[in-house]
């Protein structure tokens, strides 16, 4: 197990190395800079803004930046935000949580409703309420997040159930620790709904077809055979062996889950890497860009690690190969 | 009936199975008689729509939509008049006014080359609109806008997946034929782009090019970029099936014979893999259409006044518009529709190329 982990760890190292290379690269393509808009000022003058243009090493090939860049952010510094005016680091790391926390909510909620519901669709199967459930699952994997996003802000505006986007409210900083965890919560609530949706549906369809698979299985009939409990002979024997594929399902569906969580960022306004990234993009911070980028990579090559873990945790063929 | 089912003389060709599990499917049936309506409508668009996708009426801005009322049994529209200003409005009850069929309108271009002036239906009076999904903030039509974005999203998904599916036959064949160091750093290539969350990697190709460009220039980048972030993971897929098929005895006999490894790949290796890319190809339609969507509603893809669904949205993403004017949101459903038509067929289509489901 321990030489597993560190093999996987390690590979972790040229993919993330990978990622913030061919990102700077892009990014050094992309016309213009932070400074471009600001030479339209008349009240700046050429010298000026090629001074400022040093200080943020824009004027050295883009190489030279990377190597700048890099040997700062391998110890977690991502320099000084010149969009932002603040520490980048600290930008960084609040984008992150967000981005991790309603991830993280949306898939506690989707797993803990999604796997009961998909055995409990195969275990009525082919009853009415069985194809309902598929038909909805179908409808939930068809109904763009986009538009579920919109949904739910018109839902909150009419209703005033909810606040209308963003992570948290405009007295924050006055609230007691108590009344801030609550307030996050309540913002938390929407986003989550809306991301939790769309992974809900894929879920279930996985785990009833598994589990279905798996009750066709010799040693289901061997088991009902032997004149075991109906129950036992479901949630005893063939639901524990219908889990395990869909740990290896967890690991591929945390791009599709970081790649909604950036639509729901930018729609519904949270505060998380994806909007970050296209704040940064639209300011032309092309280094901030590069570390949100970076940083959701992290995430997502992060979860595959503990889903690989995990996966080889619960089956030693895995881990021996 | 009787109680045996007639055996066929001659066994099925594995198309000929394939077929036949598909019609059996009624969901996936319904998909794609759903989509060929789609497609149709959408290459009609210009006929079909009542007005142009740029007809401005800046007097109707909003305009609620005017549902069809009969008058005798001949549908016709209601005059609707502006209640107050920034937009709410009323219809005149009893002026009515009757649809026409094949009405003389604004000029349009179908498929191309023929410039033709009749529409499907409309009053053929200025004063007398007919605003079936209602109007949007420039009181253009939304139906109509809608109907001629369907030429974008359902035309994207179809572009991208031939390139990107050509994209990684060619690359997955060769790579696990080859094999070796050919292999090894393609593979790497492929782990690299996907291990970049999507649209991060989206936005990030997006911005090297400069943002204001023509709409049919944004059109063919928006293809380009997503089928580059998609070959990766086909190509992955095909290159296992490449590395089962390579050992095949047929692949043995045309490598005696000679033929060079580009022509083996091609016309012995990927025909193999067809089943696998026509489900594969058909369920990865969606993500072209959402990808235009959401690039469209984050203002760096299609620009105004083109039309397409994802840009529509963006008009609703006042949450104030949003509730005064519900009907911003009709190209959502049109985007929902058309995404669950393909996730019907595609269904169908997994179940019925997999044998053992008989």
């Amino acid at each position: 197990m321990w030489t597993f982990t560190v093999k996987r760890l390690l590979h972790l190292i040229p993919i993330l190395l990978g990622v913030s290379l061919l990102t700077f690269l892009l990014m050094s393509l992309t016309p213009g800079d932070y400074f471009t808009e600001l030479a339209q000022n008349p009240q700046i003058s050429p010298q000026k803004l090629a001074e400022l243009r040093a200080k943020a090493h824009l004027d050295r090939p883009w190489y030279v930046r990377y190597g700048y860049w890099l040997s700062n952010a391998v110890r977690l510094d991502f320099g000084y935000s010149i969009a932002y005016k603040i520490q980048a680091s600290e930008l960084i790391f609040s984008r992150l949580w967000n981005t991790f926390l309603l991830s993280l909510s949306a898939s506690v909620l989707a797993w803990s409703i999604a796997v009961p519901l998909g055995i409990w669709a195969a275990v009525h199967k082919d009853s009415v309420a069985d194809r309902a459930c598929s038909l909805i699952a179908f409808a939930g994997l068809s109904i763009p997040e986009v538009l579920l996003a919109l949904l739910a802000l018109m839902f909150a505006a009419s209703t005033h159930w909810f606040p209308v986007g963003g992570a948290q409210g405009a007295t924050f900083d006055l609230l007691t620790p108590w009344e801030q965890f609550c307030d996050r919560a309540h913002h938390l609530v929407l986003p989550t709904l809306v991301l939790a949706a769309s992974e809900l549906a894929g879920i279930m369809r996985q785990m009833r077809s598994n589990l279905l698979d798996t009750l066709r299985a010799e040693f289901v009939t061997t088991a009902r055979a032997k004149g075991l409990p109906e129950g036992w002979v479901i949630y005893k024997h063939a639901v524990r062996n219908a889990i395990n594929p869909l740990l290896t399902m967890f690991g591929y569906s945390l791009a599709g889950l970081l790649s909604g969580a950036f639509i729901v960022e930018n729609v519904m306004s949270w505060p998380g890497l994806g909007r970050l990234t296209m704040e940064s993009l639209s300011k032309k911070d092309h280094e901030l860009v590069v570390a949100s980028v970076v940083m959701a990579t992290a995430l997502l090559v992060i979860g595959n690690f503990v889903a690989d873990l995990l996966l080889a945790w619960s089956d030693p063929r895995i881990r021996l190969k | 009936m009787s109680s045996l089912p007639p055996q066929p003389s001659t066994p099925l060709s594995p198309w000929g199975l394939f077929w036949k599990r598909l019609r059996r499917h009624r969901t996936a049936v319904a998909g794609g008689i759903l989509l060929i309506f789609l497609y149709g409508v959408s290459l009609l668009a210009g006929f079909v729509s009542p007005y142009r996708y740029d007809h401005l009426d800046k007097e109707r801005s909003f305009h609620s939509p005017t549902p069809v009322r009969f008058s005798g049994f001949w549908p016709a529209v209601e005059r609707f008049r502006k209640v107050s200003d920034p937009a709410t409005y009323e219809a005149v009850a009893g002026d009515l006014k009757p649809l026409k069929f094949l009405v003389e309108g604004e000029d349009y271009t179908l498929f191309g080359l023929l410039h033709l002036k009749r529409h499907l239906f409309g009053t053929g009076d200025p004063d007398y609109p007919v605003y079936l999904l209602g109007a949007d903030q420039f009181g253009r039509d939304i139906l109509s806008r809608v109907l001629y974005g369907s030429q974008v999203s359902l035309s994207i998904g179809i572009i991208g997946i031939t390139l990107s599916f050509s994209l990684g036959m060619l690359i997955g064949g060769i790579s696990g034929y080859v094999g070796g160091t050919t292999d090894t750093l393609t593979m790497r290539a492929c782990e690299l782009i996907m291990s970049i969350p999507g649209l991060y990697l989206i936005m990030a190709l997006r911005s090297v090019f400069p943002s204001s460009l023509s709409s049919t220039q944004v059109y063919l980048l928006i293809i380009v970029i997503l089928s580059f972030i998609r070959w990766a993971s086909s190509a992955r897929v095909i290159r296992g099936m490449a590395l089962s098929l390579r050992e095949r005895q047929y692949v043995l006999a045309a490598k005696s014979l000679g033929q060079t490894p580009l022509r083996i790949v091609v016309r012995h290796i990927l025909p193999g893999t067809f089943s696998y890319v026509i489900v594969a190809a058909t369920l990865s339609i969606p993500y072209y259409i959402l990808g235009e969507v959401v690039l469209s509603y984050l203002n760096v893809g299609i620009q105004e006044p083109e039309a397409s669904w994802g840009l529509m949205l963006n008009a609703a993403q006042n949450y104030q518009y949003l509730q005064d004017y519900p009907w911003l949101l009709a190209p959502g459903g049109a985007i929902f529709v058309t995404v669950l038509a393909f996730n019907f067929l595609g269904d169908g289509l997994r179940d019925a190329a997999d044998a053992k489901a008989g």
